[in-house]
Formats: structure tokens, sequence, C-alpha cells
């Protein structure tokens, strides 16, 4: 996917503009905030199992190799054909060979992020010409629109219903033109429809998988409308396409972990669909494609591991830190600019696409903290952010003025008597300036001063006032 | 608070951490927290010798800064018995992120985990290590509090607050909606990306007005000057002003962004 990450500025400006989208942006706090904190607090060993999915996760990634070696042996054994892809050329390469190899025309696909990390859509309708249809109803919505997710758990989080009705009118033409479309329900009834056909049709079907399970070589797609295992088992192929960090040990920590992601994500106990697939159909099973293949991908997150961003890949996709996150309910996800939005977008963006095109996303957060207390991994996601920081500043890629600025402060910082000397002829010259106040433009400081104004300072020095007050009390 | 006879005649020595909004900005904060400490039975000692917690540099990725900012504010302050912060950012900053900054070095290390420990924002020192659960002020005010982000989670500050403001005589705390949510200062994030900065205290703004306060208080000066920032462009009534200035009873200095 094309990255925009580098216009994040004008595209935060444009998206706080967007009235359509403010308006979508605004059922997040009734919803899936709301429903995460009642499914938190309905769980007494939240806090505790947060501890220890940490702890298998960072002992898994700790030893990732070997129970990459373990998944592969036993995935195999089950019927699996696994294929590793160390770059998304690679991965967009071994799919696009499978689906030839079917003979494939039609494929139908399941939610799935690194499938839009890859460009997979692009890459086998133009390069395969194959008719590629989204069955997820967020993903099948951006899909007719010419759109990417704006949010990975929840992609079409961005629409408000009337724009969902109305570009269902524009494209389902065959369908009556007096039909209601006010309900929820009439549009999910209305696009299940359309893609029941495209299930009976496909030749290959490519999903996601939440985890890979070592102990027994599965893959399982967590879902909530029934479109994954429709994608996964009608077509004759099912094609998994996920990526390294998905690894668990064993069916016992999995269980240890669902525990924690639907709960994180969407507010539910448990999804609707928990699908684990172990291999192709075998002799005598009555249903499930024959063909079962496995993409595994790295990408440059193996690159990570004994890095400071090592805990990054703890992440379980759950969403949590976006639908918390200040910032992106300010903006929605399509302003970050590439696939992964809000928090752990700003960490893994530029782990993956490199910091000098995504060096805006850990910028633009307040470390307010909120994602980290969220995070069902706990994952340090501001910390992690300031070591994006630390590299920009490291490669000297601070703009100019900022990096003058912050230059010339850290001088006086760093000199206590200078500091305060300054201070005490600076300060009082400024507040003369401020009598109102407050100050409603100053030419240092026009971005604070567009919208606020600035409180002026009341006149002298804490130090300076207390050094007399001293003075007053030893005379 | 028990009374412990064998130390009556030594105080314990508090160094103030005036920090550099407060030093440069609003003196009277300083003031109010001087009082307060001194209310709690303790001596307040200010070294000349501090000037900012360094989370301009760190914040901005500029560990060599910081680092040296934090061992100088570490020599600064180390011979107190607490050192006190009338900001959870600063605070949390000296508490949380100087041993993280500074774990590679030994030395250095071990002095930074010895002041973390002694550390603490204004009002947690007050209830948590003075056990002051009540404030000698009155004010027939109707106010609302901002949980600002460092002080609440990465101290752990909600309560503390809320137990001193009950006590001012006449003082009516509404809560407002969204109390927990940034203001959107950031510290130079208010700078380099202010129409996302504008949004979010715009909203703050509003909860804030909704509960139709007289007083909007918070435990840190840059979430009050954005606050205050906003409410004053939009021609609000409402006073901006640190709660420490309430607790101690000294409203003499004009609000927040008033002259």
């Amino acid at each position: 996917m094309n990255s925009t990450a580098h216009n994040f500025k004008s595209n935060a400006r444009v998206a706080l503009g967007d009235q359509q989208l403010q308006s979508a942006l605004g059922n997040l706090k009734g919803g899936l905030v709301a429903n995460r904190t009642k499914a938190r607090a309905a769980l007494p060993e939240f806090e505790a199992l947060r501890d220890v999915a940490k702890d298998i996760k960072n002992h898994t990634i700790a030893n990732l190799d070997l129970y990459l070696e373990i998944y592969e042996q036993n995935a195999r054994a089950a019927g699996a054909v696994v294929h590793f892809a160390e770059t998304a050329a690679d991965a967009r390469d071994i799919i696009l060979k499978i689906c030839r190899d079917a003979n494939a025309k039609i494929v139908t696909k399941g939610k799935s992020m690194v499938s839009e990390e890859i460009g997979l859509n692009a890459h086998l309708e133009a390069a395969g010409g194959i008719e590629v249809v989204e069955t997820d109803l967020g993903e099948y919505l951006v899909q007719i629109r010419k759109e990417t997710p704006s949010h990975i758990i929840a992609p079409a989080i961005h629409l408000t219903q009337g724009q969902v009705e109305a570009d269902f009118r524009r494209l389902h033409t065959h369908l009556p033109k007096d039909r209601v479309l006010v309900e929820p329900a009439q549009l999910v009834n209305e696009a299940r429809g359309i893609l029941r056909q495209k299930f009976m049709t496909a030749d290959v079907g490519i999903t996601g998988a939440n985890f890979l399970i070592a102990e027994t070589g599965s893959s399982i797609i967590v879902t909530n409308e029934g479109n994954g295992d429709l994608t996964q088992s009608l077509a004759k192929t099912h094609v998994v396409i996920t990526s390294i960090e998905k690894l668990v040990p064993t069916l016992e920590d999995l269980s240890t972990i669902l525990r924690l992601l639907a709960r994180s994500a969407t507010g539910q106990e448990c999804s609707t669909y928990m699908t684990l697939s172990t291999g192709g159909r075998r002799v005598n099973d009555h249903d499930g494609p024959p063909n079962y293949h496995v993409v595994i991908l790295d990408n440059g997150r193996t690159d990570l591991i004994g890095t400071e961003f090592q805990d990054v890949l703890r992440c379980i996709r759950c969403g949590a830190c976006m639908n918390h996150c200040p910032v992106y309910g300010a903006i929605g996800g399509h302003a970050y600019g590439w696939v992964y939005p809000g928090p752990i977008g700003s960490v893994l963006t530029p782990a993956l696409i490199g910091v000098k095109e995504a060096g805006n996303l850990p910028n633009a957060s307040t470390f307010c903290g909120k994602c980290a207390d969220v995070c069902p991994m706990k994952i340090p996601l501001p910390d992690l952010m300031r070591h994006w920081r630390e590299a920009e500043f490291d490669l000297g890629d601070l703009p100019r003025g900022y990096r003058t600025g912050l230059a010339g402060w850290a001088f006086f910082a760093r000199r206590p008597r200078l500091y305060h000397l300054a201070a005490k002829v600076g300060i009082p010259l400024l507040s003369l300036f401020g009598r109102r106040g407050r100050f409603s433009s100053l030419p240092f400081a026009g971005g604070w001063t567009r919208y606020r104004d600035l409180p002026a300072p009341q006149g002298r020095t804490f130090q300076q006032l207390w050094a007399e007050r001293q003075a007053g009390v030893t005379r | 608070m028990p009374l412990d006879t064998s130390k009556t005649t030594t105080k314990p020595q508090v160094g103030l951490f005036v920090t550099c909004l407060v030093d440069l900005m609003r003196p009277s904060i300083g003031f109010a927290a001087v009082k307060l400490i001194e209310a709690a039975g303790c001596d307040v000692v200010v070294p000349p010798s501090q000037t900012c917690c360094g989370q301009p540099a760190y914040n901005s990725g500029d560990k060599a800064t910081t680092s040296a900012i934090a061992r100088a504010t570490i020599a600064a302050f180390e011979g107190f018995d607490y050192v006190v912060a009338p900001s959870g950012s600063c605070a949390g900053m000296i508490k949380g992120h100087y041993p993280d900054l500074l774990k590679t070095d030994p030395e250095w290390s071990k002095r930074a985990v010895a002041l973390a420990s002694k550390t603490y924002e204004l009002v947690s020192f007050l209830v948590d290590v003075r056990a002051i659960s009540s404030v000698d002020a009155e004010l027939k005010v109707r106010a609302t509090y901002h949980d600002s982000c460092s002080g609440l989670r990465e101290l752990k500050i909600k309560s503390q607050p809320r137990t001193l403001l009950a006590s001012v005589k006449g003082l009516d705390l509404v809560e407002m909606e969204e109390n927990e949510v940034c203001c959107g200062f950031g510290g130079t994030f208010s700078i380099k990306y202010p129409d996302i900065s504008n949004a979010m205290v715009q909203k703050k703004a509003d909860f804030a007005s909704a509960t139709k306060p007289d007083l909007l208080l918070a435990g840190d000066l840059g979430c009050l000057m954005n606050m205050a920032g906003k409410l004053k462009r939009q021609g609000s009534r409402i006073e901006v002003r640190h709660i420490a200035e309430v607790l101690a009873g000294d409203l003499s200095a004009p609000a927040i962004g008033e002259a």
C-alpha cells in the first residue's frame, strides 16, 4: 500500500474539517470504548491475565525460531503447505502463484490487515486478472468505495450509515429502487445477499490469522460475521496470509490471550466465531478446502527482535489503543497515511516503512498514556514512540527551526545561573506586553495563538521572588 | 496525622521542584505550594540550581541533553528528605523516567532510583505522605477538575485532589464528562500539531463549560495554560487555576490568562 504518512499534517487538517468523518468518529465513545469498559469491569482477573499474556508473548518472541520450527513441522504433518515470505513482494508472488495454480477467477477474502500491508488485492487484480471480493462487511464497504480500512478491526468506522445507504443504492442497481435501507440489519442483509453468491463461486478463499498455534500447527480466525468461515471453507483452496509474530506455543496459551482479545477489541466476552484450521480437508471430512496454504510474512519484523522496539511484536491487533486515543478520535485512521493507524501504527509504521517516511506519526502524540493503559499486552506505546523520536533526533531529521529552538533552550537549561539571569530579564519584559494577562498573537507561537490565547507571565520569576523573600527573612 | 514525639524538633526537609512553567509563568502556584507544604509540617528549601525536569528534550528524542539535566537535578535534590513538585508531569518525569533514562550508568542509576523514591507531586505528597485530609480554606464556588494525564496515569493521582477539595468550605465540585481525557497540551505537541491540539482542547473546553463552573482546576500548569487559552479565546468567564492556589486559600493573583 502506498503511504501518505509524510503528509500527516495536511491529512489531519482535512480530517478535522470533514463533517461526515467527525460525525462517524463520535460513535466511538458510546460503542467500542463503553463496551470495553463494561467487559473489563466484569472480569476480575483482567489485570492478572494481561501479565500472563505478556509473558506468553515475550517468551514466544524470545524463542521465535524454535516455535516457528515446531509450528511448521506440525502444520505440514497436518497437511498444510507452509510458505515463508521475507518481503511483501515475496508474499504477493506466492499468493498469486497459488491462485494461478488453482485457475482462480474469483477470490473471496476475509479480513486481513497483513493483506493490506502487502497490497494484495491490487496485485491479484492487476497481475492475475482475478476478481477479489472482500466479504467482511466493513471491508466490503471500503472496497466498493475504493478506500482503505481506517481501523484495524472496524475498517469502515469512518463512514456514517447514510453514506453506506447511498453507496448501496449507487452500486446495487439490480435491486428494487423503492427498497427500504434504514435499519443496519437491512443494510447487512443486502450485503449478505450479494456476498452469498460470491462465496459459492469463489475458487480461492483468503483469510488472515489472529494466531498460529505451534503445538498443533493450526491457524485461527476470530470473527463476528461468519464471512471468514464461508470464505475459508467453501472454496477449494484456503490461503492464510499472516505475519511471523502471530505465533503462540500452545492452545492453552491461545485461550488465555483470547480472553483478552474480544474484551479489549469490541467489549464482547468472546467473538461470535473462533475457527481453528489444522491442515486441509481430510479423507473422511464432510467439507472444508482440499488445499490449505499458510503464508507467513516477515517484512522487517524479525529485525525488531533484540531492539528497543521488540515489545511491539506482542500486539494482538485488538484496536483498543486507537479506540481510546484522543488523537485518533480527532482525526480518524486515514490521516495516519498507511495500513496501521493509531498508537500501534505510530510505532509499527516507522518500523515497516521507515522513520523518514513516517516520522510524524510517533511525534503526533501527547504521551497521555491512555493507549498503554488499555493495551491488553501491556505494550509501552508512548515509550516506543519516544524511541522513534530518539532515532529521528540521532538521524538529524528534526525540522531546522525546531532543532534550533531546542538547542537554544537546552543551552540555558543546562546552565542554571545563566538560565535564571535570562529569565530575570526576559520574563518581566514579556509580561509587559501581555497586560491583558494573555497574548492573542505572538511571533514565535503562531501555532498556539492561531486557536488559543497564550497566558502571559505574572511578572517576575518564582526564583527571583523567593530569593527576595529569603533575603527579607534573614535580614 | 499521628504526632511523632521523637522527631518534633526536626521537620522533614522538602526540596521544592518549582517546575519551569511555574517559575517563569506563574510564581503564585509556587508560593501556594510552599504554604501547603509548610502547613503539613515540613520545611521548604528551593535549590537555585534547578531549571527544568528535561521533558522538552526527552520527548524530542534528545537523550544526551535530558541525561545532563537529570544528573543536575538529582545532584541538586538528593540531599532532601522529599522532593515535591506542583505538577504530575514533572514529578512523573523524575519518579518514572529518570531511573529509566540513567539505567545504563550504575552510579547514576542508583542515585536516580533513590531520588525517585522520595519524589512526589504536591497533592499526592500532602495526602499520601503527610496524611493530610483537609485544608483550612473557604471558597464559595462551583468548580470542576481536570485529571492531567501524567498525574493520573503515571502517579495514580485521582482521589487525592478530590479529598482535599471536598474539605474546602463552600466549594462544590461538579465532575465534567471525559475528565480523564487528555486536554491536547502535550508540551511541544501543542506547537507541532496545533490543529489536532486545538480539536482536543476544544472538546475539553466544551465539557468543562457544560458543568457551568466558576472555576476550572487541574494540577499541571501546562494543561491549565492550554485550557485557559482556549476558554479565554472563546470569551468564557470561567476562571482557570491551579488546585494549589485554591487549597492554599490564596486567590489574590488574577486567574490564568487574566489581568
